[in-house]
């Protein structure tokens, strides 16, 4: 393990950077998307239902490696060029803001009613409600299950590999299959994976505490 | 906390080695071969040509599966049976280390590197590597790639071949050689690059595309088997030899190479 570690560590600490980077990013747009697409599911306007738990639907229900594949191989085809780190960042990205939806919704729904309703009879509107009132009290809420969510993007960014991403899980494939040393490449990046997601568990724990 | 994490990490990794504390390297491969009247081979899934599944029947089917099935009869006699499993690039040397196949005739180049894992029988095949490029591509050998993205295949050695003849080429490694090709329509590269023999198959199933630059390595190909394995290696050679004799050999390409336009196939031809 350390063996193949020092030979190769441009490599893996390269493709921990890619891993990283994709990581953050979809988790910041994930984050945003998600929350606007919890909101319109909960939306008193029918239409902005429909659209929202549409958008949910979809994107909870295909797998990850299939709309990373779409974005990949057919946008480029028909619309515009993007490389495999974007396509696998868009697919992290979709993908994950529809489970971020739902747990955000779940929060927004656990929030009694009478915070609305307290709200509203204060003067403020819905959307003012909304903004100040219940989203703060719901992201506290889900702060543990928001968390698995990070996580599990985290992991799933590996979906990179199959895009050329340059990702950990690209980089481990390419090193085991020039030194055939399969257990140890796979090893050493499991590690590495490890070194990302523990700390954001932790961190998250850490502000559940802090918060709740 | 820290103490159940280490215990934790030493208890996975001492159940992922016994997995592959099984040492094959001790039984004789021939010997198992012969008892169970059967050689189970890895070969390619997505390669016209040389192994590529019918979608009619499921079956393999191409020059690699046709000659392990020769191999197989030279080696068992005519009872003997020849099981097939699809392999990639990635996945041929692990499935071979691990035992779950005797052997892997699967487009793969004897190379010092994989020397050192595996052994090889004799080149049953010598290809060379090329390129595939879109029919109004503006390279035309390897040395316009510099500055441009290649389409490779991980775990096949045309990855580091490209690097050392173009230095500034950037390289990207896709799965199989079907992802490779969609990924090349969909100009995620340039320029798609491995055996001649691979590519030309690829040309066939894409028209819009066509093989050029010529051969700027040599790729004998080998029928793989595991470390020591040298009964089952000089098995394989004298079947191979047997073949060249007899014609059988020089049939087989004609069949799979001579409606290939633009193949010279002739030239492939053993005596």
């Amino acid at each position: 393990m350390i063996n193949i570690f020092s030979h190769f560590s441009n490599q893996l600490l390269v493709g921990l950077g890619w891993t990283v980077l994709s990581s953050v990013i979809a988790l910041f747009f994930s984050l945003i998307i998600g929350t606007i697409f919890a909101i319109m599911e909960i939306a008193p306007n029918k239409t902005l239902q429909v659209v929202g738990r549409a958008y949910v639907e979809i994107f909870r229900n295909i797998p990850l490696l299939v709309i990373t594949m779409f974005f990949y191989l057919v946008i480029p085809m028909y619309v515009v060029k993007i490389n495999g780190f974007t396509a696998g960042t868009i697919g992290l990205t979709l993908y994950t803001s529809a489970f971020i939806a739902e747990t955000v919704r779940s929060g927004i729904q656990s929030v009694a009613g009478g915070q609305m309703e307290g709200a509203r009879s204060t003067g403020m509107t819905y959307w003012q409600a909304m903004r100040y009132i219940i989203l703060p009290q719901a992201f506290k809420i889900v702060i543990p299950p928001l968390g698995n969510q990070f996580v599990n993007l985290v992991k799933n960014s590996s979906v990179l590999a199959f895009v050329a991403g340059f990702d950990l899980m690209y980089q481990a494939n390419s090193i085991a299959s020039t030194t055939f040393d399969t257990i140890n490449s796979y090893l050493v990046v499991g590690v590495l994976y490890l070194i990302i997601t523990l700390p954001l568990s932790y961190y998250m724990q850490h502000l559940e505490k802090k918060l709740a | 906390m820290k103490k159940k994490f280490w215990l934790f990490s030493l208890l996975a990794s001492l159940l992922l080695l016994t997995g592959c504390g099984r040492s094959l390297s001790d039984q004789s491969v021939l010997d198992n071969v012969k008892r169970t009247n059967t050689i189970s081979w890895g070969v390619k899934g997505d390669v016209k040509l040389f192994g590529l599944i019918d979608v009619k029947d499921g079956q393999q089917k191409g020059f690699d599966v046709d000659m392990a099935k020769a191999i197989t009869r030279h080696i068992l006699g005519p009872t003997g049976k020849a099981e097939f499993t699809t392999t990639t690039s990635q996945s041929r040397v692990p499935l071979l280390k691990n035992g779950n196949v005797d052997a892997v005739i699967a487009t793969m180049s004897i190379t010092p590197e994989r020397k050192k894992v595996i052994s090889f029988s004799k080149s049953y095949f010598d290809a060379g590597q090329s390129l595939l490029v879109p029919k109004n591509s503006p390279i035309h050998s390897v040395k316009d790639l510099n500055g441009k993205t290649v389409i490779g295949v991980v775990g096949a050695n045309s990855v580091a071949n490209v690097k050392k003849v173009a230095p500034k080429a950037r390289v990207i490694e896709l799965q199989d050689y079907a992802q490779a090709m969609n990924a090349l329509k969909s100009h995620q590269g340039d320029a798609l690059t491995t055996d001649n023999g691979i590519l030309f198959g690829l040309a066939v199933q894409n028209p819009g595309f066509q093989v050029r630059g010529g051969t700027f390595t040599v790729e004998p190909y080998g029928v793989a088997v595991n470390k020591g394995q040298t009964g089952f290696t000089e098995a394989v050679d004298k079947a191979v030899l047997e073949m060249q004799h007899d014609g059988e050999y020089n049939r087989l390409i004609k069949k799979w190479f001579g409606d290939v336009p633009g193949f010279k196939y002739k030239e492939l031809y053993r005596k």
